[in-house]
């Protein structure tokens, strides 16, 4: 299908996108519509990437403006409906993750600017009965140089609608840029800043209702039996009704669906996981690591190495399950009829919603309409395998035959599973005479959260789930005996991608463990990275930039301590350096994080620069705070007084340099988390002489080694 | 019944007096853009002016407000809104932009109280304020830009 109504309809075509539905007709081809131009010369383009604080509507509008040579005034952005042509290139369905937005939609996202631009020039070339070659474009307007009449964009739209849309377009050199790489402002900046932004929470339907959803307190719990009578009787709640997640408390509004959950009465099975317990959980993953495991990477003889080695170690760290916790709680709008569903939602994942609606409502998935909405944070909790949270919504309103708002509290959020796994990893090393690694090998605990989904044959390869191991079976300093495996820790916990998935925990347990070689080794813990690093060279030069702009050689303030850490993840390579120090209340103090970036070629340097800031405090965050822990089978936190957040008055001062490269284009959305932890716990070390093998910090890791 | 003022214009309301003034703009008055963030007055995204305060909304009983004047986002002072909005968009201050109306109500006061604040200042009005996406320096710098555009007019 095409975007259609309003002008200028652009279609272009895209290899392996099956049947093609018209203009004009090749029948392996399908015509794919990225851009919208209107007589009013207005540009919509149509994003197919969730917008959620990283930046998609302007970068990816920004590939298309520079193409088309557009105005960027005129510029509009619209979320695309569900439909195949909006498919993520490497995912096969719509979807935003991975920090992938922007690179893969390099080429698809300019070409689409390009082909606009070739049928703009067509048209008025035709208008003006001149060579195509003699007409330039500029700022929405296409000029005949010799004569230097224009025309608008929207003055063209009905003539360059009958032109055929070329097959092959050429796209510009990297010179002839006008907004790309260039500090672009973001396009949804304005209704950000009064209030009229619209996220899914803020959509109202006529009619809606708002649901309240009682959960098991223990995951995989159920429902034994339930007394709704108290719950019915809060005025304003209209109905009380069962649902396979838990029981909804339907009402006129979330106040009283909130009264009305509260007074419900409900006895639970709490089932398998009732004694779940995370100092029992510890013991279990560090008997675990001692299994030999699903072997990941295996390089060399580490047993024989163990022989040779002068110095050996061997450490334990452990990383807990952590909240993604974004600012808007997970919420959804479903009005399920009898022969139609729609449902708005900020989600990641639009095509598995739309089809988990489908299989609920019994209806066809042309049958429902899904409206992606503004996303109040994702981190990768908006991007759920199993569909929970549309799923909810979408059986509350079959229920009722009635528009309905799910929303969840942030005790739900908190309370609500999916977090970033816990990991255990045991490692150990050896050292040669001169302090050279000679054996590494690296054990990681944790469950997988693709196992059992559909995702698995994609994700777990030969008994490894890659999510798992990533950073350390990729380890980019040179050991000449390396083994690396995992052992599945049980499920029962719901854990999903957390903003930097793998490298989350394996980031922090490498440049942690990496620096304690190097204190074994006695050399500076720069110095002993580069000389492990030459296979790594874009590695090497972000080390270095990040070294020399944090002036790592010239000595740290009295009373400071000075860490670094490199992480690559998501197609780039991060470096950090951190400068932290004690303060009398004995507590961690983060004066500063420097950070440098190779992401290949550059869309927006701004952009590039806000996703450090935000990666930094993300990080930041989790290893000063973040743990969710069990008691009993139940999730001890609750909301920001427990499960805390960096504020305004702890943010360090982060100095962002982005390197000038070539390489492949990388992300930026989640790099930048992995590096801040290590390079904060290992300039810790300086002060106290104690390695901070598991996070978050304690207040015993502030005090010095005896 | 509860007879509210809001953004200049004059309600009446038939709620439970308990109800969170949070809910009754959201849901009962359709002004949409002050948010729900925690509902335990933990993350400043619910902030509004009640009589010239900040107060965070999600915690307030509508009863608080009766015959007094609330001012949200949709309806705070050009005076104080515009330099602040300008800075905003100067800085690129937004990422997922849910906390930044609660941010700009926030920072309002500070502006009105303090037209030249300090970094300590800005410590002080805007801890309370959450930013999962971490635009911290950003606020920060933009509004020290706010104070010097505010300055000017």
């Amino acid at each position: 299908t095409a975007i259609t109504g309003g002008g200028l309809l652009l279609s272009f075509y895209m290899p392996a996108f099956g049947k093609n539905s018209g203009i004009p007709a090749a029948t392996d081809f399908v015509p794919n519509a990225f851009i919208r131009i209107g007589t009013d010369d207005m540009v919509t383009v149509i994003i197919n990437h969730s917008e959620m604080g990283q930046g998609s509507y302007t970068s990816l509008s920004q590939l298309v403006a520079d193409e088309l040579d557009a105005d960027w005034s005129k510029i509009k952005v619209e979320f695309a409906p569900v439909d195949a042509v909006y498919n993520h290139p490497a995912f096969g369905m719509m979807g935003t993750g991975g920090s992938t937005s922007t690179w893969v939609e390099w080429d698809r996202f300019r070409k689409a600017g390009a082909t606009g631009r070739y049928m703009l020039v067509e048209a008025a070339a035709q208008t003006w009965n001149v060579d195509a070659s003699t007409c330039k474009t500029e700022k929405g307007f296409v000029i005949h140089t010799t004569t230097g009449k224009k025309l608008s964009y929207g003055q063209l739209v009905d003539k360059a609608a009958m032109i055929k849309a070329p097959e092959n377009v050429k796209m510009k050199d990297a010179k002839d840029y006008n907004f790309i790489g260039k500090p672009v402002k973001r396009i949804d900046t304005p209704e950000k800043t009064n209030g009229t932004a619209v996220f899914g929470l803020d959509i109202n339907v006529p009619g809606m209702l708002t649901a309240l959803i009682a959960r098991p307190p223990v995951f995989g719990g159920k429902v034994k039996s339930f007394n709704a009578d108290k719950a019915k009787a809060i005025p304003g709640v209209k109905a009380v009704v069962e649902i396979s997640r838990g029981i909804a408390v339907v009402a006129n509004g979330f106040w009283p669906a909130k009264l009305g959950r509260d007074a419900l009465e409900v006895i639970w099975d709490e089932g398998a996981l009732s004694a779940l317990n995370s100092i029992e959980q510890g013991k279990q993953y560090e008997e675990l690591a001692k299994q030999p495991g699903a072997i990941a990477k295996n390089e060399g003889d580490v047993n024989a190495a163990k022989e040779k080695a002068a110095k050996k170690l061997e450490v334990v760290y452990d990383l807990p399950y952590l909240s993604h916790s974004p600012m808007e709680p997970l919420n959804c709008v479903a009005d399920v009829k009898a022969d139609s569903c729609e449902i708005w939602v900020g989600t990641q994942f639009q095509t598995m919603d739309l089809m988990a609606s489908s299989r609920i409502t019994g209806l066809k998935p042309g049958q429902i309409k899904l409206h992606t909405t503004l996303l109040g944070g994702g981190f990768g909790r908006r991007a759920v395998i199993d569909s929970h949270f549309v799923s909810e919504a979408v059986e509350v309103s079959k229920k009722l035959m009635a528009p309905v708002k799910v929303v969840w509290t942030r005790e739900d959020d908190i309370k609500g599973g999916y977090y970033r796994p816990r990991a255990h990893h045991k490692i150990s090393a050896g050292l040669d005479a001169s302090g050279k690694p000679i054996y590494w090998q690296h054990n990681i605990v944790c469950q997988s959260f693709v196992k059992g989904t559909p995702l698995e044959a994609m994700m777990i390869q030969n008994g490894v789930d890659g999510a798992a191991v990533e950073g350390v079976a990729n380890l980019p300093y040179t050991v000449p005996n390396l083994q690396v495996a995992w052992n599945m820790a049980p499920g029962g916990v719901p854990t999903l991608w957390w903003r930097s998935v793998g490298s989350s925990h394996t980031g922090f347990v490498v440049e942690g463990f990496i620096d304690e070689l190097a204190k074994a080794a006695g050399k500076d813990p720069y110095e002993y990275r580069l000389m492990l690093m030459s296979k790594h060279p874009r590695h090497k030069k972000v080390l270095e930039t990040v070294a020399e702009k944090a002036g790592w050689k010239k000595p740290v303030l009295p009373g400071r301590g000075r860490g670094i850490a490199v992480v690559e993840s998501h197609g780039s390579v991060v470096a950090q350096v951190a400068e932290v120090s004690i303060t009398k209340n004995n507590t961690l103090k983060v004066h500063k994080i420097v950070c440098a970036i190779d992401c290949g070629p550059i869309v927006n340097p701004d952009t590039i620069k806000a996703q450090m800031e935000g990666c930094i405090v993300f990080g930041l965050t989790a290893a000063l705070y973040g743990e969710i822990t069990f008691e009993n089978g139940k999730v001890k936190q609750s909301n920001f007084n427990n499960y805390k957040m960096l504020r305004m008055n702890e943010m360090p001062q982060v100095e962002v340099h982005i390197m000038d490269s070539t390489e492949k284009m990388g992300g930026v959305g989640e790099p930048g988390v992995p590096p801040v932890a290590p390079a904060v716990m290992n300039a810790l070390f300086m002060l106290t002489g104690k390695r901070v093998r598991s996070l978050p910090l304690r207040p015993d890791d502030l005090k010095k080694k005896v | 019944m509860i007879n509210l003022k809001v953004n200049g214009k004059a309600y009446e309301v038939d709620v439970d007096p308990s109800t969170p003034i949070l809910w009754v703009l959201r849901d009962n008055l359709g002004l949409m853009g002050t948010k729900f963030g925690c509902g335990a007055a933990q993350c400043g995204a619910c902030i509004v002016h009640l009589n010239g305060d900040g107060i965070r909304s999600c915690v307030s009983p509508v009863s608080r407000a009766a015959g007094k004047e609330i001012i949200t986002i949709e309806g705070l002072d050009k005076k104080l809104h515009e330099p602040l909005e300008k800075a905003w968009i100067q800085e690129d201050v937004p990422q997922c932009g849910y906390c930044q109306s609660g941010q700009i109500m926030a920072a309002a006061i500070l502006l009105r109280d303090k037209p030249n604040p300090t970094d300590l200042d800005i410590d002080d009005a805007m801890t309370g304020n959450i930013c999962r996406c971490g635009t911290y320096p950003r606020i920060r710098k933009a509004i020290h830009v706010a104070a010097k555009l505010k300055m000017q007019k």
